[in-house]
């Protein structure tokens, strides 16, 4: 058992609602869509216990959990009130979870970099926890017995000596007076009933009945439909326009201008968009107008260029090439990609008499307050921001602007609006994952082994491409990675493991190269480099090569590497990212030179894992998410206009060419958990890279596959 | 503008609206079903399928002054409890992940399974067209397995009887 301090304030412990009305007025529909301060202020006319922000519970024994984090589909909103429940001890198909809006009470409430579990694995257990003590200091008191000597499952508390027992909701007004506890109890994992079980996504029921709950979906009184017309490429800025067609459209109400953007508004969609394809709308240069042959020619040059700075150097890496007794060479190549969440790019904002109202998808709605107040310039305190379920997020929405755009149009029009761009407006709007390029060196010496390893890498907008610290860092007496940024007009920001997605197929495809030019087998290679880290580090060592080698060891043994069935190939990739790490096997076969992916197995050491199925589902998807994108996705711009337009020509994977089976494994440990919503993608394009270099002997050095075969 | 009798979810519906609406915009806007998604408004990712009569349209692309007589099923007419074996198989297999594209994915699912009440893997690859950009397809295929094993074993609702044995 653990002991830990709590720090949750005394404030937030005395929170009892001593209110009017009397009797249970709040029905239990209500009560899931409130926070507990809602209830509490709602006047449910029973006391209320709320310990902390994250969890009450009434008389009547309804417990609602709170859900901080942003939902965009990485499962946090049913994960972590797990980890609440568990330590509450409460029995989860009982529970209530509702999603709380931007409040300090709650942290850090971002959807990004694969954190939302690892950073709050233990501040949400220790307020379940003292919830619980609370509990059973109440029950002790009651009936006189020692707090020792209470146990709790399931939301009831039992004296096992007297054999009496009572029901959280029974329980719930005294405990309210308890004092908090000084230290509380973490229950040990092998007490767990709830972590680490299967547990389905909370919102099915809702998502396979159509109940209105993403951004989209917001209907407000007075509402009015948006739609903007926005910039046709990077480089031109608006000029002017003429709405007199627009106004002409049945249902538009009115076109505002709103920060660089033209908006329609109309009573719904339709007229919303037909009122803005009738702009007539005078567009200007406003910069260079940037094409992707511009982007690679620069890209070109970067690669022959040694970096005053470079990321990391060890040992003298320029000697080690000029001795080898061989160099493999390779560049490496990834092209722009679009986020393109499922649900369209869109938010409500209602700003009116100096306040603002905000609703819709984002990762960050503490940023799109602090935004949304400087652009608009009023006080953050006048400002609500509520959080959706979001239809995907991919890095897209932690960029606040759409929030900003909508809270722009709100003002200008003095009206509620529900802005929605089209996927158009999305693909020419976007974030981009950067382009990049990868030009690796590696020095063989005379005893036949990798000295020397140089790395130089590019990307757009992005001055650390190269990831200095990657595995074989450490590995190699000779270690050396610059990296040149193209700073560039065209937007780009963090898509799904940001500089991993194009990382981890660059090295893990050139290690696949040394492999072979080494004679050795992939994974054999990768063990005997990890173990040069372990007995001769060189330089920091940024990984754990034990869990690093539990991996490669656990999808070995999964997919039998070594041993292939007739007509299928496998290839080997293992990549560590956001504290966490994926060993992958993926078996393709190649008819008639057409790709088929037919199985991938997938070892994963993330520490102890919350939702079973939830993470199961997270590295499935993000291994056939990153095998799409590796396979199809394409972005390219002719004079900074984007030329795939719609998902008629971006190509994106669908279910005929989805491995049927992936096969996930976890390591077993009770060790704190680390980032699961994006570790799982960055092994896959080169493992599959890897494969197809198995199958045909051809290696492919730039994404996508399917553009790059023959 | 102009005025449109519609039966959705077996309910009779009269919209006022442009001819060239999609029925996407007429169900989400003016009826407020909006479970069915808008993703692309070009009929490629299949987040607004819904059923006309039997066979799943990309309700984005088809505009109401279409639809005529023809009988409209969202994912909010899919069953009165949501208790529709495609609805419990997804459920089941748990598969959503965002969630977006799933109701398009359920009603494509049951316009394949009334065509083809046991879909084999390539049945599978050629009817479910949708995106999913969470790529859940494994979960998608598993689901659809089940939800066909569970609609052949579910009592015939055609003839009309409440009772009975499940049939295989």
């Amino acid at each position: 058992m653990k002991q830990v301090p709590t720090n949750i304030s005394r404030r937030h412990f005395l929170k009892i609602s001593t209110l009017t009305g009397g009797g249970i007025l709040l029905g239990f529909e209500l009560l899931a869509n409130a926070t507990p301060e809602a209830i509490a202020e709602a006047g449910a006319g029973s006391p209320l216990f709320a310990p902390n922000a994250y969890l009450s519970i009434d008389p009547q024994g309804i417990v609602t959990l709170m859900a901080p984090n942003p939902e965009i589909g990485q499962g946090v909103k049913t994960a972590l009130p797990m980890l609440l429940a568990e330590e509450l001890d409460v029995d989860w198909n009982k529970v209530v979870v509702t999603q709380a809006t931007l409040d300090k009470a709650y942290g850090n409430q971002v959807a990004g970099g694969s954190s939302s579990i690892r950073t709050r694995y233990e501040p949400i257990r220790k307020a379940g926890a003292t919830a619980r003590h609370m509990l059973i200091a109440a029950a002790a008191q009651t009936w006189s017995v020692p707090e020792q000597e209470c146990t709790t499952e399931n939301g009831w508390v039992f004296h096992k000596a007297s054999g009496k027992k009572l029901s959280y909701g029974d329980l719930a007004t005294k405990s309210a007076s308890m004092p908090v506890p000084e230290n509380i109890t973490l229950k040990d994992p092998k007490d767990f009933t709830i972590i680490g079980k299967r547990i389905k996504n909370i919102d099915n029921k809702k998502i396979l009945t159509g109940k209105p709950q993403f951004g989209i979906d917001t209907r407000r009184e007075g509402m009015l439909f948006t739609m903007v017309a926005r910039p046709p490429a990077f480089g031109k800025k608006l000029k002017s326009f003429d709405d007199t067609d627009a106004r002409k459209i049945p249902g538009v109400k009115n076109v505002v201008q709103a920060g660089g953007v033209v908006a329609v508004l109309a009573t719904n969609t339709w007229a919303a968009k037909k009122g803005r394809d009738a702009l007539k709308v005078v567009w200007e240069d406003d910069g260079k107008l940037e094409s992707t042959a511009d982007h690679r020619e620069a890209f070109t040059n970067f690669l022959q260029q040694k970096s005053e700075k470079p990321d990391r150097s060890d040992g003298d890496v320029e000697q080690s090439l000029s001795k080898a007794k061989k160099v493999i060479e390779a560049i490496y190549e990834v092209p722009i990609i679009a986020h393109a969440p499922m649900e369209p790019i869109n938010y409500f904002a209602d700003v009116r008499d100096g306040k603002a109202d905000l609703y819709g998808p984002t990762q960050v709605p503490g940023k799109v307050r602090s935004d949304v107040a400087k652009a608009l310039g009023i006080a953050e305190e006048n400002i609500t921001v509520g959080i959706p379920r979001q239809g995907g997020g991919f890095g897209r929405k932690l960029r606040s602007d759409n929030a900003v755009e909508a809270a722009l149009i709100s003002a200008a029009a003095k009206a509620p609006v529900q802005m929605l761009w089209t996927r158009e407006d999305d693909m020419q709007g976007d974030f981009y994952r950067p382009n990049g390029m990868y030009r690796y060196r590696a020095a063989i010496n005379e005893n036949n082994e990798l000295d020397g390893w140089y790395l130089i890498a590019t990307a757009l907008n992005s001055n650390r491409a190269a990831s200095s610290e990657n595995f074989p860092a450490g590995a190699l007496a000779n270690y050396r990675t610059d990296s040149h940024g193209l700073t560039s007009n065209i937007q780009t920001g963090p898509w799904r493991a940001p500089t991993h997605n194009a990382l981890g197929f660059a090295e893990q495809s050139f290690l696949d190269e040394i492999a072979h030019e080494l004679k050795k087998d992939p994974v054999a290679f990768r063990l005997e480099l990890l173990d040069h880290a372990k007995n001769n580090p060189v330089g920091k060592v940024s990984y754990d090569i034990e869990k690093f080698k539990s991996v490669i060891n656990l999808v070995s043994k999964m997919s039998n590497w070594g041993k292939n069935t007739p007509g299928r190939y496998k290839g080997f990739a293992a990549y560590y990212s956001f504290n966490t790490y994926v060993a992958e096997v993926a078996e393709v076969s190649m008819v008639n030179g057409k790709l088929k992916v037919h199985k991938v197995y997938a070892a994963v050491n993330c520490g102890q894992v919350v939702n079973l199925s939830g993470a199961e589902n997270q590295v499935q998807g993000a291994i056939v998410d990153g095998l799409g994108h590796a396979w199809f996705s394409e972005i390219t711009f002719d004079k900074g206009a984007v030329q795939q337009k719609n998902f008629n020509s971006y190509k994106l994977l669908r279910m005929q060419d989805a491995p049927p089976e992936v096969e996930v494994q976890f390591i077993a440990t009770n060790d704190a958990p680390t980032g699961l919503g994006e570790p799982g993608l960055p092994p896959i394009a080169a493992a599959v890279g890897n494969a197809i270099f198995a199958a045909t002997g051809k290696r492919l050095r730039k994404l996508p596959f399917n553009n790059n075969m023959s | 503008m102009a005025s449109y009798s519609l039966t959705v979810n077996n309910k009779k519906h009269t919209v006022d609206v442009l001819p060239d609406t999609p029925l996407l915009w007429v169900l989400r806007d003016e009826l407020n079903l909006v479970g069915t998604k808008f993703g692309c408004g070009i009929a490629q990712c299949g987040a607004c399928t819904v059923l006309m009569n039997d066979n799943a349209i990309r309700s984005c692309s088809y505009p109401v002054s279409a639809v005529g007589t023809n009988k409209i099923t969202t994912i909010e007419g899919l069953s009165e409890n949501g208790d529709h074996p495609v609805q419990q198989a997804w459920d089941e297999a748990d598969v959503p992940q965002c969630g977006y594209c799933q109701a398009g994915q359920v009603m494509a699912t049951v316009a394949l399974l009334k065509r083809k009440p046991h879909p084999t893997d390539e049945d599978i690859n050629a009817a479910m067209t949708n995106i999913c950009r969470c790529a859940t397809y494994v979960r998608i295929r598993k689901a659809v397995h089940l939800a066909a094993e569970k609609t052949s074993a579910k009592p015939s609702t055609s003839s009309g009887t409440k009772t009975g044995k499940a049939t295989f």
